[in-house]
């Protein structure tokens, strides 16, 4: 997915992980922190790839932790610290 | 022909269950496979053309790497690596036609598998209610596969797989040996293939997100959670009364006829040993199978997922996860489920420390001990709002889970030490629980309970009624087999107040622990007079019991190992003896701890 990081400075999107991302903003999956970790493999089994569109729906009770997404048109729920594995790009 | 034996892969939550059971007609043999108790459901399933053809449920996997225990016999079994068990000719894939985008992927690893395939793209009624439009034809193309909409859980909904069944079978190949790509191209793929064959994305799942506003809000979420596990409880105790006092109305007659037998030892032994121990132990089934059926309901109707969402947050502070939610909870009803249970959780650690702490939940088996000493030591009088008796019960439960917590946070800090762990839990849109699935489910897990009174139960109390009758049938309990071992151990329960009828009665209560109370009941029968008999076990506990005795055997059945059955358990789900030694002396170390400072500081104040 290089196509993000190719475009002109003034034009790229901020890049975030998934764990920053506000509540009920649209993102798409830029990639994952450390591409070739186990952590990341499991990502993918369950579903993360990149280009998908993702948005945080609700936070766990207790320290903001698990986060439940919306990816595609899955729901999954995912610790704070696998969520920072992710990073996505805030869609315009 | 051969009878080709089909197995049914797909991600959780994709209906794989309620396909197998609509198509086999619920007809299902379950059994294990050989070292690891994941059960195995094998049926049957007669094609339109009268084609025999073996069907075999296995549990979900995402993608074929394998995490969990239960993930890798699925991927064992598909590549034919079980003892015993033949590698299956072909693979119904299954998948959720509303989550084609996610799940693909899998799909495609399962296909390179080199196995021949069929994909069922299932709950197709839902993605159509939410909206979403499918060119199935272009999907089965891109794959090179036969694909076909269900509904599983409909016979309407099944009916185009039956037709196409024989056909798809009979043509379909294994996937022609391409390169094997790795995880990120082949879902680039995976993506492309989808986008191709929707026509049409689906509006959201408004009515699953519009619930989840509700039960996944931080403040209205925890209230719920609460509110359900309370009317669940509730139910559990309120519901089983009547339909256990029919079972025990049904068990005094049987006791009452068994006196008619002849000669006398065969009375005794079939009235005073087996229908009575095996009553005292069957009265419970109502409340397991309520209990069961409010955790099956939450399950199938996808509420589960969001319990365990709701409740990681805490349990990861303890070093569990939310995953845990599920085993602890069905140990509330038995130890033995939740401990199966625990299969889920993939990481290794958490299984085990979960598996450690699940008998401390108070199952079900307590609760003829606590009802028995509670009701004959306890004043049923008023505390503030509260009355005693309840309060009581409360806080043996209580303690239980409190302790679990403690030896949580010592095991993840010692022998379970490791990095934190993950949750990953797919959250599947709220439906309807399907009645076919619901009632196999609550039969299977009925009949585990059943099997275990008739077989280890029935057993025990034979032996106890031999060890306790003989070799002296006259000179009372102190002369027996059950007397002379009672008095050999007896010394260690001194200082916790257990006089030497109650160890002795603890003998078969390493059966199971409501067998205890069968056991006092037997062991003061037969060490007392006539009259004392037909004063009824309360009263007679009441005279032959000080309280700080009474309050002691309560603090101890919070914490003992008594279950035969859970400690096979155990070994057999870490395949480990150390585990299971680990945790029967940790039990028994608590136990007598938790009693002797009970007994002492009750005997103390009461002084």
């Amino acid at each position: 997915m290089s196509c993000i990081s190719d475009l002109p400075d003034i034009m790229t999107t901020q890049t975030l992980t998934l764990d920053q991302l506000p509540a009920k903003k649209l993102g798409h999956i830029h990639g994952f922190v450390s591409a070739n970790s186990s952590l990341a493999l499991k990502l993918r089994e369950i579903g993360f790839a990149e280009g998908d569109e993702i948005e945080v729906l609700h936070r766990g009770p207790v320290g903001g932790t698990p986060l439940s997404v919306r990816l595609n048109t899955s729901l999954i729920a995912l610790r704070k610290s696998e969520a920072a594995q992710i990073q996505v790009v805030i869609a315009k | 022909m051969k009878q080709m034996r089909i197995a049914l892969v797909g991600a959780p939550n994709t209906g794989k269950t309620t396909l197998f059971n609509g198509l086999t007609g619920g007809r299902a043999k379950t059994g294990n496979y050989p070292g690891v108790t994941v059960e195995k459901r094998t049926g049957i399933y007669q094609s339109k053309d009268a084609q025999r053809y073996e069907l075999v449920d296995l549990p979900g996997v995402y993608g074929t790497t394998g995490r969990s225990s239960d993930e890798k016999v699925t991927l064992d079994f598909l590549a034919g690596n079980i003892d015993g068990e033949a590698k299956p000719d072909a693979i119904l894939a299954v998948l959720d036609a509303g989550r084609i985008e996610t799940h693909l992927h899998s799909v495609m690893q399962l296909q390179q598998l080199g196995l021949p395939m069929v994909l069922s793209l299932n709950m197709i009624d839902m993605a159509e209610r939410d909206g979403m439009e499918i060119d199935i034809k272009v999907l089965a193309k891109k794959l090179g596969i036969p694909v076909i909409a269900t509904n599983a859980a409909r016979a309407s909904g099944r009916a185009e797989l039956e037709t196409q069944w024989d056909n798809a079978f009979a043509k379909a190949v294994p996937a022609a040996p391409g390169p094997i790509l790795a995880l990120p191209e082949l879902q680039a793929q995976a993506r492309k293939i989808a986008q191709a064959a929707i026509l049409k994305k689906p509006t959201t799942q408004t009515l699953t997100r519009s619930i989840d506003r509700i039960t996944m809000n931080p403040f209205l979420g925890p209230i719920l959670l609460v509110a359900i596990m309370f009317f669940m409880f509730q139910a559990v105790y309120s519901w089983a009364e009547l339909p256990m006092s029919w079972i025990e109305d049904g068990f005094s007659v049987l006791i009452g006829w068994s006196t008619l037998l002849q000669p006398n030892w065969l009375a005794s032994l079939v009235g005073k040993g087996v229908l009575s121990g095996v009553g005292a132990v069957l009265i419970f089934l109502p409340q397991i199978v309520i209990l069961f059926a409010f955790i099956l309901i939450l399950e199938a109707s996808g509420y589960m997922a969001r319990a365990a969402f709701l409740v990681d947050g805490l349990m990861s502070r303890i070093g569990l996860n939310g995953r845990a939610f599920i085993p602890l909870l069905s140990s509330f009803a038995c130890a033995i489920p939740g401990i199966m249970a625990a299969r889920s959780i993939e990481s290794e650690r958490d299984r085990l420390t979960t598996i450690m702490i699940a008998p401390l939940m108070t199952c079900s088996a307590r609760l003829p001990v606590y009802a028995l000493i509670i009701g004959a030591f306890i004043p049923n009088t008023k505390v503030g709002w509260f009355n005693l008796p309840g309060l009581v019960l409360f806080s043996l439960f209580m303690a239980g889970i409190i302790t679990a917590i403690l030896v949580a946070f010592v095991l993840r800090n010692t022998a379970t030490k490791g990095p934190a762990q993950h949750l990953l839990l797919e959250l599947p849109s709220y439906k309807l629980p399907n009645v076919q699935d619901f009632a196999i489910g609550l039969a299977s897990r009925a009949w585990v309970f059943v099997r275990k009174a008739g077989t280890v139960i029935f057993a025990t109390t034979v032996v106890l009624w031999v060890l306790s009758s003989y070799p002296a049938t006259d000179g009372g309990i102190r002369d027996s087999f059950a007397g002379m071992i009672g008095a050999l151990v007896e010394p260690i329960f001194r200082p916790i107040g257990f006089s030497l009828e109650t160890v002795i009665a603890l003998v078969p209560g390493m059966a199971a622990r409501e067998v205890v109370v069968a056991a006092l009941g037997t062991v003061y029968a037969i060490s007392g007079s006539e009259e004392q008999i037909t004063q009824g076990l309360s009263s007679l506990l009441r005279s032959a019991w000080s309280l700080p005795s009474a309050l002691s055997f309560l603090a101890w059945y919070v914490f003992a190992p008594q279950c035969f059955a859970t400690l096979a358990t155990v070994q057999r789900e870490t395949n480990s003896w150390g585990w299971m030694w680990f945790m029967t002396s940790y039990m028994f170390a608590l136990a007598w701890v938790a009693a002797f400072i009970t007994f002492q500081t009750a005997s103390y104040l009461l002084g």
